[in-house]
């Protein structure tokens, strides 16, 4: 079949284009990790690691904002996962009226649409203006933001719980709430667990809604107190270091941690995924 | 059996009580981001507030013109965009069609990775690399700049533009492209001609969340575009919606920080909006 020279020359383009797209996108991933990694690793001393910023010896550590991190992670998750995998079993079990639904499902929506800036704002009217700058306050700000993530995650997973199971369980005269307590939520635990790995990917990722809510303060403490006076972030001191400080080392030091993080957050939920649908299909 | 429903029925208000608790937090960001917004638009007047050309926010006689955030903000986003989705589009059409598998799912694997990176580090390379790069690429005595922004956000929102754009890729039916290649269209022509129109919507909903993400990044900026309220201009350090709320909000206090919230209240309102497009996009994705 003939090609005209026009069609050929269309054709060609588009695969170079396409291809250099691709690369560009392959070249930069590699880039943006090999540059924090290889800037990042070296300064990454067991001193850093486990001290906190002295002025007496003039050395930073990092020792309290790993803590923070910590702790904001587990205050977090302790209030998220309750009411996001409550809010989904209302969704998937309880609502009947179509509009309740909707109008749910728009809100979420809209919370995970709003950028965090605004979080840490409303966050710091609403907590830190009551409660005082602390993790906690960032905390519970950062508990409204991955509310979302959470609900969805856990309607996914409520979705695959074949409705025979349900039938079943009612057949055999239980209630509905003995239902949902026995057939239902054990079955969407892997959902729950996908939305916890997004949401400490999330809170480690943080810096705009936690800024203004959970404070800069670089002091070690145990979680009560901790959680109770305001501190920075891993994020957060990566910011503060680089922007306010100029301390270029450090800051690599945190940004490489983060990224070691990040991909151990991506295969920790590629590997859930890949466990549960292989136990679903068996 | 009384005790059983009575049960049956705290716990249905129990979880109802959960499920309204998304909608709840909306309407309770929405009421404060009004409340704290309002006194400073009244204070300074909606018109020079809006399109005053001047922030000046410390000086003596102090002025709150919003119009250089405003314009910033549209500006880096339009730029991100024109930048962003054309590479982030045509990936998404060769992982999607004519990738091999395994290059398709090393890229997946990639492009989640840096979904997954934080905003800050994004902001730490643009400072160590970018904005050195662009002062001594055009001579300018500063880096920080339009540019440094524009080119940060458009990586930033690569992710977002591929994953959506693959997603209404792979769903494009196989018998449409069945069918034109039987009709004697190559497979490249098949793809763009095809498969990209037949997944409009969804390409159109990658595009919308890009903006979201774009007009709603804060700190990465706030290390590489400068800061200084200028009107915008590529090569100069500019300040954005977004990070005019968190420049100032540290030390602010009074008008100026009531200024901050008419601030954040400008930006919701465009988050709002480009939500309702995102959604009749994803909606219309839906339906095809």
């Amino acid at each position: 079949m003939h090609t005209s020279a026009k069609r050929k020359a269309y054709i060609t383009l588009m695969r170079v284009l396409m291809w250099v797209s691709t690369a560009l996108t392959a070249a930069l991933v590699l880039f943006l990790l090999g540059y924090v990694l290889w800037n990042g690793l070296p300064n990454i001393t067991w001193e850093l690691l486990s001290t906190k910023p002295s002025y007496i010896t003039d050395r930073i550590g990092i020792l309290p904002d790993i803590l923070n991190t910590l702790y904001v992670v587990l205050a977090t998750l302790v209030f998220v996962v309750p009411l996001g995998v409550g809010a989904a079993v209302y969704l998937t079990e309880y609502a009947s009226n179509k509009r309740i639904v909707g109008v749910i499902e728009y809100a979420a929506e809209t919370l995970s649409g709003i950028p965090s800036i605004i979080y840490g704002l409303v966050g710091m009217l609403l907590f830190s203006n009551n409660m005082g700058t602390c993790l906690m306050a960032g905390s519970l700000t950062l508990v409204i933001m991955n509310l979302p993530t959470i609900m969805r995650t856990t309607q996914e997973s409520l979705k695959t719980v074949p409705q025979s199971y349900r039938e079943g369980a009612f057949g055999l005269g239980a209630g509905k709430w003995r239902v949902i307590r026995t057939v239902v939520l054990p079955n969407c635990i892997d959902g729950v667990i996908t939305g916890c790995i997004l949401t400490v990917g999330r809170i480690l990722g943080e810096s705009a809604a936690l800024l203004f809510t959970a404070g800069l303060a670089h002091a070690v403490n145990g979680i009560v107190d901790g959680l109770a006076s305001p501190g920075a972030t891993l994020t957060v001191a990566l910011y503060v270091y680089a922007k306010e400080e100029g301390e270029f080392g450090i800051a690599f030091a945190i940004a490489a941690i983060l990224m070691v993080l990040t991909i151990l957050i991506n295969l920790a939920a590629t590997l859930v995924g890949k466990y549960y649908n292989n136990r679903r299909n068996v | 059996m009384k005790k059983n429903r009575l049960i049956e029925n705290i716990v249905h208000g129990i979880f109802l009580l959960l499920g309204l608790i998304t909608v709840g937090c909306v309407l309770i960001i929405t009421i404060y981001l009004v409340i704290s917004g309002i006194p400073a638009i009244r204070e300074i007047g909606l018109v020079p507030f809006l399109f005053g050309k001047t922030w000046a926010s410390t000086s003596a006689q102090p002025l709150y013109g919003i119009l250089p955030f405003i314009l910033t903000s549209i500006y880096g986003t339009a730029g991100a965009i024109l930048l962003g989705v054309p590479i982030g589009f045509l990936t998404a059409v060769y992982l999607s069609k004519v990738a091999p598998p395994k290059i398709k799912s090393v890229m997946e694997t990639a492009v989640s990775l840096m979904a997954g990176i934080p905003s800050v580090v994004y902001g730490l390379i643009g400072m160590m690399v970018l904005v050195p790069g662009i002062r001594s690429l055009f001579r300018i005595p500063d880096g920080a700049s339009l540019l440094a922004a524009i080119i940060v956000l458009a990586i930033m929102i690569l992710p977002s533009i591929i994953k959506v754009s693959m997603t209404a890729l792979d769903a494009v039916p196989k018998e449409y492209e069945d069918a034109s290649l039987a009709l004697g269209a190559t497979p490249i022509e098949t793809y763009f001609r095809v498969s990209v129109p037949a997944a409009k919507s969804g390409i159109s909903a990658a595009v919308v969340l890009g903006v979201g993400r774009a007009i709603g990044e804060a700190m990465a900026i706030m290390m590489v575009a400068g800061n200084a309220p200028n009107m915008p201009s590529l090569f100069q350090s500019v300040r954005f919606l977004t990070t005019a709320v968190a420049s100032e909000m540290a030390y602010s206090s009074g008008l100026q920080q009531q200024a901050l919230f008419s601030i954040a209240l400008v930006l919701f309102l465009f988050i709002m909006l480009i939500n309702a497009t995102l959604n009749f996009f994803l909606k219309r994705s839906k339906e095809v």
